[in-house]
Protein backbone atom coordinates (compact mmCIF):
# COMPACT_ATOMS: atom_id res chain seq x y z
CA UNK A 1 0.00 0.00 0.00
CA UNK A 2 1.31 3.21 -0.43
CA UNK A 3 -0.70 6.04 0.74
CA UNK A 4 -3.30 5.67 3.09
CA UNK A 5 -7.00 6.18 1.51
CA UNK A 6 -9.67 4.97 3.52
CA UNK A 7 -11.90 5.21 1.14
CA UNK A 8 -10.13 2.95 -0.88
CA UNK A 9 -9.85 0.64 1.24
CA UNK A 10 -13.41 0.25 2.34
CA UNK A 11 -14.08 -0.14 -1.35
CA UNK A 12 -11.47 -2.66 -1.70
CA UNK A 13 -13.14 -4.24 1.07
CA UNK A 14 -16.77 -3.78 -0.21
CA UNK A 15 -15.10 -5.79 -3.70
CA UNK A 16 -13.84 -8.41 -2.05
CA UNK A 17 -16.59 -9.18 0.51
CA UNK A 18 -19.11 -9.38 -3.02
CA UNK A 19 -16.31 -11.83 -4.37
CA UNK A 20 -16.68 -13.84 -1.36
CA UNK A 21 -20.58 -13.71 -2.17
CA UNK A 22 -20.64 -14.52 -5.50
CA UNK A 23 -18.07 -17.57 -4.61
CA UNK A 24 -20.40 -18.82 -2.48
CA UNK A 25 -23.27 -18.05 -3.42
CA UNK A 26 -24.27 -21.08 -5.74
CA UNK A 27 -22.46 -23.61 -2.90
CA UNK A 28 -25.30 -21.80 -0.29
CA UNK A 29 -27.88 -22.60 -2.18
CA UNK A 30 -27.02 -25.82 -2.61
CA UNK A 31 -26.54 -26.47 1.03
CA UNK A 32 -30.13 -24.66 1.96
CA UNK A 33 -31.77 -26.74 -0.36
CA UNK A 34 -29.87 -30.18 0.74
CA UNK A 35 -31.93 -29.71 4.29
CA UNK A 36 -35.05 -29.51 3.01
CA UNK A 37 -37.74 -32.15 1.92
CA UNK A 38 -39.06 -32.51 -1.60
CA UNK A 39 -42.09 -30.52 -0.98
CA UNK A 40 -40.83 -27.63 0.38
CA UNK A 41 -39.57 -26.85 -3.39
CA UNK A 42 -43.65 -27.08 -4.65
CA UNK A 43 -44.69 -23.85 -3.02
CA UNK A 44 -42.61 -22.59 -6.10
CA UNK A 45 -40.29 -20.14 -4.02
CA UNK A 46 -36.82 -21.82 -3.05
CA UNK A 47 -35.84 -21.62 1.04
CA UNK A 48 -32.89 -19.37 1.92
CA UNK A 49 -32.22 -20.62 5.11
CA UNK A 50 -31.08 -24.71 6.06
CA UNK A 51 -33.75 -26.80 6.77
CA UNK A 52 -33.90 -29.44 9.60
CA UNK A 53 -33.76 -32.07 7.25
CA UNK A 54 -30.05 -32.12 6.84
CA UNK A 55 -29.12 -35.00 8.95
CA UNK A 56 -31.82 -37.50 6.67
CA UNK A 57 -31.41 -36.26 3.46
CA UNK A 58 -27.37 -37.19 3.95
CA UNK A 59 -27.79 -40.56 5.31
CA UNK A 60 -30.16 -41.74 2.97
CA UNK A 61 -27.73 -40.58 0.14
CA UNK A 62 -24.83 -41.62 1.14
CA UNK A 63 -27.00 -45.21 2.53
CA UNK A 64 -28.96 -46.12 0.16
CA UNK A 65 -29.31 -43.52 -2.88
CA UNK A 66 -32.30 -42.83 -4.89
CA UNK A 67 -33.17 -46.51 -5.41
CA UNK A 68 -35.59 -45.81 -8.22
CA UNK A 69 -33.71 -44.68 -10.61
CA UNK A 70 -31.16 -47.14 -10.17
CA UNK A 71 -28.31 -45.58 -8.88
CA UNK A 72 -25.84 -46.85 -6.42
CA UNK A 73 -25.46 -45.13 -2.74
CA UNK A 74 -23.58 -42.55 -2.88
CA UNK A 75 -21.06 -43.72 0.12
CA UNK A 76 -20.51 -46.40 -3.03
CA UNK A 77 -19.86 -43.51 -5.79
CA UNK A 78 -17.56 -41.65 -3.55
CA UNK A 79 -15.14 -44.58 -2.96
CA UNK A 80 -15.15 -45.60 -6.24
CA UNK A 81 -13.98 -41.54 -6.95
CA UNK A 82 -11.52 -42.24 -4.03
CA UNK A 83 -9.84 -45.23 -5.52
CA UNK A 84 -9.66 -43.74 -9.01
CA UNK A 85 -8.68 -40.43 -7.72
CA UNK A 86 -5.52 -41.65 -5.24
CA UNK A 87 -4.99 -44.15 -8.59
CA UNK A 88 -4.46 -41.36 -10.99
CA UNK A 89 -2.55 -39.50 -8.94
CA UNK A 90 0.00 -41.87 -7.38
CA UNK A 91 -0.07 -43.56 -11.07
CA UNK A 92 1.05 -40.11 -12.48
CA UNK A 93 3.74 -39.35 -9.96
CA UNK A 94 5.01 -42.91 -9.89
CA UNK A 95 5.25 -43.23 -14.09
CA UNK A 96 6.86 -39.38 -13.97
CA UNK A 97 9.13 -39.10 -11.59
CA UNK A 98 10.60 -42.50 -12.98
CA UNK A 99 10.47 -40.68 -16.54
CA UNK A 100 12.23 -37.73 -15.49
CA UNK A 101 14.96 -39.70 -13.11
CA UNK A 102 15.56 -41.29 -16.97
CA UNK A 103 15.77 -38.54 -18.94
CA UNK A 104 17.75 -36.39 -16.70
CA UNK A 105 20.42 -38.75 -15.41
CA UNK A 106 21.05 -41.08 -18.17
CA UNK A 107 22.25 -40.54 -21.92
CA UNK A 108 20.93 -43.18 -24.03
CA UNK A 109 19.99 -43.28 -27.84
CA UNK A 110 16.62 -41.89 -28.82
CA UNK A 111 16.56 -39.87 -25.21
CA UNK A 112 15.40 -37.04 -27.31
CA UNK A 113 12.48 -38.87 -28.97
CA UNK A 114 11.20 -40.20 -25.88
CA UNK A 115 11.25 -36.58 -24.13
CA UNK A 116 9.11 -35.68 -27.34
CA UNK A 117 7.12 -38.18 -27.07
CA UNK A 118 5.81 -37.28 -23.54
CA UNK A 119 5.53 -33.93 -24.59
CA UNK A 120 3.16 -34.35 -27.49
CA UNK A 121 0.50 -35.98 -24.77
CA UNK A 122 -0.28 -32.22 -23.85
CA UNK A 123 -1.38 -31.72 -27.27
CA UNK A 124 -3.81 -34.47 -26.65
CA UNK A 125 -6.74 -34.01 -24.17
CA UNK A 126 -8.62 -36.81 -23.91
CA UNK A 127 -11.52 -34.93 -25.35
CA UNK A 128 -9.99 -34.35 -29.00
CA UNK A 129 -9.33 -38.06 -29.34
CA UNK A 130 -12.02 -39.60 -27.05
CA UNK A 131 -13.93 -41.96 -29.72
CA UNK A 132 -10.38 -44.25 -30.72
CA UNK A 133 -9.17 -44.00 -27.34
CA UNK A 134 -12.88 -45.43 -25.95
CA UNK A 135 -12.07 -48.29 -28.48
CA UNK A 136 -8.76 -48.64 -27.41
CA UNK A 137 -9.89 -49.34 -24.11
CA UNK A 138 -12.86 -51.09 -25.11
CA UNK A 139 -10.75 -53.71 -27.19
CA UNK A 140 -8.20 -54.19 -24.23
CA UNK A 141 -11.57 -54.92 -22.16
CA UNK A 142 -10.60 -52.32 -19.66
CA UNK A 143 -14.66 -50.99 -19.56
CA UNK A 144 -16.30 -51.03 -16.32
CA UNK A 145 -12.63 -51.54 -14.14
CA UNK A 146 -10.53 -49.62 -11.91
CA UNK A 147 -7.80 -49.71 -14.41
CA UNK A 148 -9.83 -48.45 -17.49
CA UNK A 149 -11.09 -45.53 -15.25
CA UNK A 150 -7.41 -44.43 -14.22
CA UNK A 151 -5.00 -45.86 -16.33
CA UNK A 152 -5.38 -44.28 -19.23
CA UNK A 153 -5.46 -41.03 -17.66
CA UNK A 154 -2.12 -41.69 -16.03
CA UNK A 155 0.33 -40.10 -18.58
CA UNK A 156 1.99 -37.23 -18.11
CA UNK A 157 3.63 -34.42 -19.46
CA UNK A 158 3.40 -32.11 -17.17
CA UNK A 159 4.89 -33.88 -14.19
CA UNK A 160 6.99 -35.33 -16.25
CA UNK A 161 8.66 -31.79 -16.61
CA UNK A 162 8.07 -30.86 -12.91
CA UNK A 163 10.20 -33.65 -11.70
CA UNK A 164 12.75 -32.67 -14.79
CA UNK A 165 12.73 -29.02 -13.44
CA UNK A 166 13.26 -30.20 -10.12
CA UNK A 167 16.07 -32.95 -10.17
CA UNK A 168 18.06 -29.93 -12.61
CA UNK A 169 18.22 -27.70 -9.58
CA UNK A 170 19.64 -30.79 -7.43
CA UNK A 171 23.59 -29.97 -7.28
CA UNK A 172 25.72 -32.35 -9.21
CA UNK A 173 28.16 -32.64 -5.96
CA UNK A 174 25.49 -34.80 -5.11
CA UNK A 175 25.68 -36.93 -7.52
CA UNK A 176 29.14 -37.25 -7.62
CA UNK A 177 29.72 -37.98 -3.51
CA UNK A 178 27.05 -40.79 -4.38
CA UNK A 179 28.75 -42.32 -6.90
CA UNK A 180 32.34 -42.28 -5.06
CA UNK A 181 30.45 -43.86 -2.09
CA UNK A 182 29.50 -46.79 -4.54
CA UNK A 183 25.69 -46.08 -4.57
CA UNK A 184 23.89 -47.17 -8.00
CA UNK A 185 21.53 -44.97 -9.81
CA UNK A 186 18.22 -46.96 -8.25
CA UNK A 187 20.13 -46.58 -4.53
CA UNK A 188 20.79 -42.37 -5.73
CA UNK A 189 17.19 -42.51 -6.95
CA UNK A 190 16.07 -43.78 -3.05
CA UNK A 191 17.49 -42.46 -1.05
CA UNK A 192 19.05 -38.99 -2.64
CA UNK A 193 16.19 -37.81 -5.54
CA UNK A 194 13.17 -38.85 -3.39
CA UNK A 195 13.80 -37.33 0.18
CA UNK A 196 14.88 -34.33 -1.65
CA UNK A 197 11.18 -33.97 -3.87
CA UNK A 198 9.62 -34.70 -1.06
CA UNK A 199 7.33 -31.35 -1.31
CA UNK A 200 7.08 -31.03 -4.65
CA UNK A 201 5.18 -34.93 -4.53
CA UNK A 202 3.30 -33.51 -2.00
CA UNK A 203 2.10 -30.19 -3.64
CA UNK A 204 1.54 -32.07 -7.31
CA UNK A 205 -0.45 -34.97 -5.42
CA UNK A 206 -2.60 -32.49 -4.35
CA UNK A 207 -2.97 -30.86 -7.62
CA UNK A 208 -3.80 -34.50 -9.07
CA UNK A 209 -6.14 -35.90 -6.67
CA UNK A 210 -8.24 -32.63 -7.20
CA UNK A 211 -8.04 -33.94 -11.45
CA UNK A 212 -8.59 -36.77 -10.73
CA UNK A 213 -11.70 -36.66 -8.59
CA UNK A 214 -13.27 -34.19 -10.94
CA UNK A 215 -12.97 -36.38 -13.80
CA UNK A 216 -16.08 -36.29 -15.56
CA UNK A 217 -16.31 -36.86 -19.60
CA UNK A 218 -13.93 -40.36 -19.54
CA UNK A 219 -16.11 -42.21 -16.48
CA UNK A 220 -19.28 -41.45 -18.02
CA UNK A 221 -18.15 -42.75 -20.74
CA UNK A 222 -16.43 -46.22 -20.13
CA UNK A 223 -18.91 -47.17 -17.18
CA UNK A 224 -21.74 -48.75 -17.91
CA UNK A 225 -22.11 -50.84 -14.67
CA UNK A 226 -23.39 -48.76 -11.82
CA UNK A 227 -21.02 -50.55 -9.43
CA UNK A 228 -18.36 -47.91 -10.36
CA UNK A 229 -20.10 -45.06 -11.21
CA UNK A 230 -17.97 -41.94 -9.44
CA UNK A 231 -19.54 -39.28 -7.62
CA UNK A 232 -18.95 -36.24 -10.45
CA UNK A 233 -20.10 -38.77 -13.12
CA UNK A 234 -23.04 -40.13 -11.33
CA UNK A 235 -24.65 -36.42 -10.45
CA UNK A 236 -25.56 -36.04 -14.13
CA UNK A 237 -26.87 -39.17 -14.36
CA UNK A 238 -29.12 -38.87 -11.10
CA UNK A 239 -30.16 -35.01 -12.29
CA UNK A 240 -31.28 -36.58 -15.18
CA UNK A 241 -33.47 -39.71 -13.57
CA UNK A 242 -34.99 -37.33 -10.79
CA UNK A 243 -36.08 -34.69 -13.77
CA UNK A 244 -39.62 -36.44 -13.69
CA UNK A 245 -40.35 -35.88 -10.26
CA UNK A 246 -38.48 -32.92 -8.65
CA UNK A 247 -35.96 -34.49 -6.09
CA UNK A 248 -33.30 -31.27 -6.08
CA UNK A 249 -32.78 -31.94 -2.09
CA UNK A 250 -31.39 -34.93 -2.58
CA UNK A 251 -29.55 -34.07 -6.05
CA UNK A 252 -27.84 -31.37 -4.04
CA UNK A 253 -26.81 -33.19 -1.30
CA UNK A 254 -25.05 -35.10 -3.51
CA UNK A 255 -23.31 -32.38 -5.10
CA UNK A 256 -22.28 -31.04 -1.61
CA UNK A 257 -21.13 -34.58 -1.34
CA UNK A 258 -19.44 -34.39 -4.24
CA UNK A 259 -17.36 -31.42 -3.92
CA UNK A 260 -16.24 -31.86 0.12
CA UNK A 261 -13.48 -33.99 -0.23
CA UNK A 262 -11.18 -32.09 -2.74
CA UNK A 263 -12.21 -28.84 -1.40
CA UNK A 264 -11.58 -30.22 2.39
CA UNK A 265 -8.18 -30.48 -0.03
CA UNK A 266 -7.91 -27.04 -1.21
CA UNK A 267 -8.72 -25.33 2.02
CA UNK A 268 -6.84 -27.43 4.37
CA UNK A 269 -3.58 -27.95 2.34
CA UNK A 270 -3.79 -24.23 0.56
CA UNK A 271 0.07 -23.79 1.21
CA UNK A 272 0.63 -27.03 -0.90
CA UNK A 273 -1.86 -26.62 -3.34
CA UNK A 274 -1.15 -23.29 -4.59
CA UNK A 275 2.85 -24.45 -4.90
CA UNK A 276 1.27 -27.56 -6.88
CA UNK A 277 -0.95 -25.27 -8.72
CA UNK A 278 2.15 -22.24 -9.73
CA UNK A 279 4.89 -25.33 -10.34
CA UNK A 280 2.36 -27.42 -13.00
CA UNK A 281 2.23 -24.65 -15.03
CA UNK A 282 5.87 -24.05 -15.36
CA UNK B 1 22.18 -30.52 -18.70
CA UNK B 2 23.79 -32.69 -16.14
CA UNK B 3 27.55 -33.03 -16.07
CA UNK B 4 27.28 -36.27 -13.91
CA UNK B 5 25.33 -38.83 -15.21
CA UNK B 6 24.96 -43.38 -14.86
CA UNK B 7 26.37 -44.82 -17.66
CA UNK B 8 23.35 -47.94 -17.78
CA UNK B 9 21.54 -48.33 -20.89
CA UNK B 10 18.87 -50.43 -20.30
CA UNK B 11 17.79 -49.13 -16.89
CA UNK B 12 16.67 -45.91 -18.56
CA UNK B 13 14.53 -47.80 -20.83
CA UNK B 14 12.78 -49.55 -18.04
CA UNK B 15 12.06 -46.27 -16.08
CA UNK B 16 10.66 -44.95 -19.13
CA UNK B 17 8.74 -47.82 -20.19
CA UNK B 18 5.41 -47.27 -18.05
CA UNK B 19 5.00 -43.70 -19.25
CA UNK B 20 5.88 -44.60 -22.62
CA UNK B 21 3.69 -47.25 -22.97
CA UNK B 22 0.43 -45.82 -21.66
CA UNK B 23 1.54 -42.63 -24.27
CA UNK B 24 1.56 -44.83 -26.94
CA UNK B 25 -1.41 -47.12 -26.35
CA UNK B 26 -3.82 -44.43 -25.45
CA UNK B 27 -2.75 -41.21 -26.86
CA UNK B 28 -0.73 -41.73 -29.87
CA UNK B 29 -2.51 -44.72 -31.33
CA UNK B 30 -6.14 -43.05 -30.36
CA UNK B 31 -4.71 -39.86 -32.04
CA UNK B 32 -3.05 -41.98 -35.43
CA UNK B 33 -6.44 -43.21 -35.78
CA UNK B 34 -8.55 -40.22 -35.26
CA UNK B 35 -6.60 -38.76 -38.40
CA UNK B 36 -7.24 -42.23 -40.43
CA UNK B 37 -10.66 -42.25 -39.83
CA UNK B 38 -11.11 -38.72 -41.11
CA UNK B 39 -9.84 -39.60 -44.27
CA UNK B 40 -12.29 -42.45 -44.45
CA UNK B 41 -16.20 -43.00 -44.33
CA UNK B 42 -18.27 -45.72 -43.35
CA UNK B 43 -21.30 -47.10 -44.44
CA UNK B 44 -24.45 -47.04 -41.93
CA UNK B 45 -23.59 -50.78 -41.02
CA UNK B 46 -20.25 -50.20 -40.28
CA UNK B 47 -19.04 -52.81 -42.76
CA UNK B 48 -17.35 -50.86 -45.43
CA UNK B 49 -14.83 -47.82 -45.36
CA UNK B 50 -13.50 -46.10 -48.02
CA UNK B 51 -10.86 -43.80 -48.34
CA UNK B 52 -12.77 -39.99 -49.47
CA UNK B 53 -9.71 -37.95 -48.95
CA UNK B 54 -10.37 -34.59 -47.64
CA UNK B 55 -14.12 -34.41 -48.31
CA UNK B 56 -14.90 -35.33 -44.16
CA UNK B 57 -13.32 -31.68 -43.61
CA UNK B 58 -14.63 -30.29 -46.77
CA UNK B 59 -18.24 -31.24 -45.50
CA UNK B 60 -17.44 -29.75 -42.14
CA UNK B 61 -17.09 -26.48 -43.74
CA UNK B 62 -20.07 -26.31 -45.83
CA UNK B 63 -22.24 -27.59 -42.78
CA UNK B 64 -23.92 -24.98 -41.03
CA UNK B 65 -23.99 -26.69 -37.96
CA UNK B 66 -20.56 -27.28 -37.61
CA UNK B 67 -20.37 -23.32 -38.77
CA UNK B 68 -22.46 -22.80 -35.90
CA UNK B 69 -20.35 -24.82 -33.19
CA UNK B 70 -17.43 -22.43 -34.02
CA UNK B 71 -19.27 -19.38 -33.76
CA UNK B 72 -20.64 -20.53 -30.73
CA UNK B 73 -17.25 -22.01 -29.16
CA UNK B 74 -15.78 -18.47 -30.05
CA UNK B 75 -18.69 -16.56 -28.03
CA UNK B 76 -18.16 -18.79 -25.16
CA UNK B 77 -14.40 -18.79 -24.91
CA UNK B 78 -14.31 -15.43 -25.41
CA UNK B 79 -16.74 -14.14 -22.73
CA UNK B 80 -15.93 -16.90 -20.36
CA UNK B 81 -12.16 -15.72 -20.40
CA UNK B 82 -13.24 -12.09 -20.41
CA UNK B 83 -15.76 -12.21 -17.16
CA UNK B 84 -13.17 -14.32 -15.00
CA UNK B 85 -10.44 -12.54 -15.45
CA UNK B 86 -12.10 -9.37 -15.56
CA UNK B 87 -13.56 -9.95 -12.11
CA UNK B 88 -10.40 -12.20 -10.74
CA UNK B 89 -8.99 -9.08 -11.89
CA UNK B 90 -11.02 -6.82 -10.02
CA UNK B 91 -10.55 -8.80 -6.49
CA UNK B 92 -6.45 -9.03 -6.88
CA UNK B 93 -6.19 -5.68 -7.29
CA UNK B 94 -8.47 -5.15 -4.02
CA UNK B 95 -6.82 -7.99 -2.33
CA UNK B 96 -3.31 -6.45 -3.04
CA UNK B 97 -4.29 -3.49 -0.95
CA UNK B 98 -4.69 -5.62 2.10
CA UNK B 99 -1.76 -5.88 4.31
CA UNK B 100 -3.97 -8.64 7.55
CA UNK B 101 -7.40 -9.96 5.61
CA UNK B 102 -5.06 -11.23 2.39
CA UNK B 103 -4.85 -14.90 3.92
CA UNK B 104 -8.54 -14.72 5.04
CA UNK B 105 -9.80 -13.20 1.85
CA UNK B 106 -7.58 -15.61 -0.42
CA UNK B 107 -8.82 -18.84 1.69
CA UNK B 108 -12.22 -17.39 0.86
CA UNK B 109 -11.66 -17.08 -3.05
CA UNK B 110 -9.72 -20.36 -3.90
CA UNK B 111 -11.58 -23.17 -3.09
CA UNK B 112 -14.22 -23.25 -6.37
CA UNK B 113 -10.80 -24.33 -7.79
CA UNK B 114 -11.80 -28.04 -6.21
CA UNK B 115 -15.36 -28.12 -7.25
CA UNK B 116 -15.94 -30.51 -10.15
CA UNK B 117 -16.58 -28.56 -13.98
CA UNK B 118 -20.08 -31.25 -14.05
CA UNK B 119 -21.15 -29.69 -10.18
CA UNK B 120 -20.43 -26.42 -10.68
CA UNK B 121 -22.82 -26.60 -13.56
CA UNK B 122 -25.18 -28.62 -11.78
CA UNK B 123 -25.26 -25.98 -8.90
CA UNK B 124 -25.61 -22.82 -11.66
CA UNK B 125 -28.64 -24.84 -13.27
CA UNK B 126 -30.31 -25.06 -9.90
CA UNK B 127 -29.67 -21.77 -8.84
CA UNK B 128 -30.86 -20.69 -12.47
CA UNK B 129 -34.24 -23.04 -12.75
CA UNK B 130 -37.04 -21.45 -14.34
CA UNK B 131 -39.70 -23.14 -11.59
CA UNK B 132 -37.74 -23.29 -8.37
CA UNK B 133 -34.50 -21.28 -9.10
CA UNK B 134 -33.96 -18.16 -7.17
CA UNK B 135 -32.15 -15.94 -10.13
CA UNK B 136 -35.19 -16.25 -12.23
CA UNK B 137 -37.28 -15.09 -8.86
CA UNK B 138 -35.02 -12.22 -8.66
CA UNK B 139 -35.05 -11.41 -12.40
CA UNK B 140 -38.80 -11.58 -12.46
CA UNK B 141 -39.08 -8.37 -10.10
CA UNK B 142 -37.05 -6.31 -12.65
CA UNK B 143 -39.81 -7.58 -15.34
CA UNK B 144 -37.51 -10.55 -17.03
CA UNK B 145 -38.48 -13.79 -18.21
CA UNK B 146 -35.55 -16.25 -17.52
CA UNK B 147 -35.81 -19.54 -19.17
CA UNK B 148 -32.30 -21.25 -20.48
CA UNK B 149 -34.83 -24.24 -21.75
CA UNK B 150 -36.03 -22.12 -24.67
CA UNK B 151 -34.16 -19.04 -24.70
CA UNK B 152 -30.63 -19.45 -26.73
CA UNK B 153 -29.30 -16.35 -25.06
CA UNK B 154 -30.29 -17.33 -21.74
CA UNK B 155 -28.96 -20.53 -21.97
CA UNK B 156 -25.42 -19.37 -23.49
CA UNK B 157 -25.12 -17.12 -20.59
CA UNK B 158 -25.67 -19.76 -18.15
CA UNK B 159 -23.01 -21.85 -19.29
CA UNK B 160 -21.00 -18.71 -19.41
CA UNK B 161 -21.69 -17.91 -15.64
CA UNK B 162 -21.10 -21.67 -14.54
CA UNK B 163 -17.89 -21.86 -16.55
CA UNK B 164 -16.19 -18.58 -15.45
CA UNK B 165 -17.28 -18.95 -11.76
CA UNK B 166 -15.04 -22.27 -11.46
CA UNK B 167 -12.28 -20.25 -12.90
CA UNK B 168 -12.27 -17.45 -10.95
CA UNK B 169 -10.40 -19.01 -7.99
CA UNK B 170 -7.11 -20.00 -10.60
CA UNK B 171 -6.93 -16.26 -12.64
CA UNK B 172 -6.82 -14.95 -9.06
CA UNK B 173 -4.40 -17.13 -7.87
CA UNK B 174 -1.74 -15.45 -10.59
CA UNK B 175 -3.00 -12.80 -10.87
CA UNK B 176 -2.21 -11.86 -7.24
CA UNK B 177 1.25 -13.81 -7.45
CA UNK B 178 1.56 -11.20 -10.57
CA UNK B 179 0.48 -7.94 -8.54
CA UNK B 180 3.68 -9.24 -5.47
CA UNK B 181 6.24 -9.64 -8.84
CA UNK B 182 5.67 -5.71 -9.58
CA UNK B 183 8.16 -3.75 -7.32
CA UNK B 184 6.40 -0.98 -4.71
CA UNK B 185 9.08 1.35 -5.52
CA UNK B 186 7.69 1.82 -9.24
CA UNK B 187 3.84 2.88 -7.81
CA UNK B 188 5.68 4.92 -4.96
CA UNK B 189 7.53 7.11 -7.24
CA UNK B 190 4.46 7.38 -9.62
CA UNK B 191 2.39 8.46 -6.39
CA UNK B 192 4.89 11.21 -5.35
CA UNK B 193 4.89 12.20 -8.73
CA UNK B 194 1.25 12.70 -8.29
CA UNK B 195 -0.17 9.79 -9.78
CA UNK B 196 -3.75 8.86 -8.36
CA UNK B 197 -4.41 5.47 -8.15
CA UNK B 198 -6.50 5.31 -10.89
CA UNK B 199 -3.83 6.44 -13.51
CA UNK B 200 -0.94 4.27 -11.69
CA UNK B 201 -3.28 1.17 -12.36
CA UNK B 202 -3.24 1.58 -16.01
CA UNK B 203 -0.06 3.50 -16.61
CA UNK B 204 1.90 1.13 -14.22
CA UNK B 205 0.36 -2.16 -12.68
CA UNK B 206 -1.52 -3.38 -15.96
CA UNK B 207 1.53 -2.62 -18.61
CA UNK B 208 3.81 -4.42 -15.89
CA UNK B 209 1.08 -7.51 -15.50
CA UNK B 210 0.68 -8.45 -19.14
CA UNK B 211 3.27 -11.33 -18.56
CA UNK B 212 0.34 -13.08 -16.19
CA UNK B 213 -2.36 -11.48 -18.59
CA UNK B 214 -0.92 -13.07 -21.81
CA UNK B 215 -0.48 -16.33 -20.11
CA UNK B 216 -3.93 -16.50 -18.30
CA UNK B 217 -5.66 -15.44 -21.71
CA UNK B 218 -4.40 -18.96 -23.00
CA UNK B 219 -4.67 -20.99 -20.23
CA UNK B 220 -8.70 -19.60 -20.11
CA UNK B 221 -9.29 -20.30 -23.67
CA UNK B 222 -7.98 -23.44 -23.53
CA UNK B 223 -9.66 -24.34 -20.47
CA UNK B 224 -13.29 -23.07 -22.05
CA UNK B 225 -12.72 -25.10 -25.25
CA UNK B 226 -11.71 -28.11 -23.77
CA UNK B 227 -12.28 -28.41 -20.25
CA UNK B 228 -15.93 -27.02 -19.82
CA UNK B 229 -17.47 -30.03 -21.82
CA UNK B 230 -18.58 -31.16 -18.20
CA UNK B 231 -20.36 -27.85 -17.53
CA UNK B 232 -22.55 -28.07 -21.05
CA UNK B 233 -22.81 -31.75 -20.58
CA UNK B 234 -24.78 -31.62 -17.09
CA UNK B 235 -26.66 -28.39 -17.82
CA UNK B 236 -27.60 -27.81 -21.24
CA UNK B 237 -26.38 -30.43 -23.84
CA UNK B 238 -25.78 -28.20 -26.32
CA UNK B 239 -29.23 -26.89 -26.83
CA UNK B 240 -31.65 -25.15 -27.22
CA UNK B 241 -31.15 -25.58 -30.54
CA UNK B 242 -27.42 -25.84 -30.81
CA UNK B 243 -27.37 -22.45 -29.25
CA UNK B 244 -24.24 -23.78 -26.65
CA UNK B 245 -22.91 -26.80 -28.78
CA UNK B 246 -19.22 -26.11 -28.34
CA UNK B 247 -16.58 -27.81 -30.61
CA UNK B 248 -15.67 -30.13 -27.79
CA UNK B 249 -19.24 -31.17 -27.10
CA UNK B 250 -20.30 -31.49 -30.95
CA UNK B 251 -17.06 -33.94 -31.10
CA UNK B 252 -18.70 -36.26 -28.71
CA UNK B 253 -22.59 -35.92 -29.51
CA UNK B 254 -21.22 -36.63 -33.02
CA UNK B 255 -18.94 -39.65 -32.37
CA UNK B 256 -20.63 -41.55 -29.47
CA UNK B 257 -24.35 -40.54 -29.82
CA UNK B 258 -25.07 -39.92 -33.63
CA UNK B 259 -22.22 -42.45 -34.82
CA UNK B 260 -21.16 -40.10 -37.30
CA UNK B 261 -17.15 -41.18 -37.33
CA UNK B 262 -15.81 -39.60 -40.19
CA UNK B 263 -17.45 -36.43 -39.69
CA UNK B 264 -16.29 -36.86 -35.99
CA UNK B 265 -12.92 -37.88 -36.21
CA UNK B 266 -12.23 -35.17 -38.92
CA UNK B 267 -13.47 -32.66 -36.18
CA UNK B 268 -11.17 -34.18 -33.28
CA UNK B 269 -8.26 -33.79 -36.18
CA UNK B 270 -9.58 -29.86 -36.42
CA UNK B 271 -9.47 -29.60 -32.33
CA UNK B 272 -5.96 -31.08 -32.35
CA UNK B 273 -4.35 -28.16 -34.62
CA UNK B 274 -6.15 -26.20 -32.63
CA UNK B 275 -4.32 -27.28 -28.90
CA UNK B 276 -1.15 -27.32 -31.03
CA UNK B 277 -1.42 -23.74 -31.93
CA UNK B 278 -2.49 -22.75 -28.35
CA UNK B 279 0.57 -25.40 -26.88
CA UNK B 280 2.98 -23.61 -28.72
CA UNK B 281 2.00 -20.03 -28.28
CA UNK B 282 2.03 -20.81 -24.64
CA UNK B 283 5.20 -22.52 -24.56
CA UNK B 284 6.87 -19.60 -26.33
CA UNK B 285 5.78 -16.93 -23.79
CA UNK B 286 6.98 -19.30 -21.25
CA UNK B 287 10.87 -19.03 -23.11
CA UNK B 288 10.36 -14.95 -23.41
CA UNK B 289 9.70 -14.82 -19.52
CA UNK B 290 12.83 -16.80 -18.77
CA UNK B 291 14.38 -14.88 -21.09
CA UNK B 292 13.25 -11.78 -19.45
Amino acid sequence: MIENRPGLNLLAHLTLMLGVVVVALPVWVAFVASTHTATDFMSGTIPMWPGPHLLENYGRMLDSGVSTSGMPPVGTMMLNSLIMALLIACGKIAISITSAFAIVYFRFPLRRMAFWCIFITLMLPVEVRIVPTFQVVADLGMLNSYAGLSVPLIASATATFLFRQVFLTIPDELTEAARIDGAGPMKFFRDILLPLSRTNIAALFVILFIYGWNQYLWPLLITTSSDYYTIVAGIKRMADAVDGLPQWHLVMATAMLAMLPPVAVVIGMQRLFVKGLVETEK
Amino acid sequence: MKRTIFRNQLLPWLLLAPQLAITFVFFLWPAAQAIRQSFLRQDAFGINTTFVGLSNFKALWTSPEYLNSLQVTAVFAVSVTILSMGFSLLLAVAVDRMIRSTSVYTTLLVWPYAVAPAVAGILWWFIFNPTIGVMPYVLATVGYDWNHISSKTDAMILVVIASAWKQISYNFLFFVAGLQSIPASLREAAAIDGAGPVRRFFDITLPLLSPTTFFLLVVNIVYAMFDTFAVIDATTEGGPAQATNIMVYKVYFDGFVGQNMGSSAAQSVVLMLIVIALTVIQFRWVEKKVAY
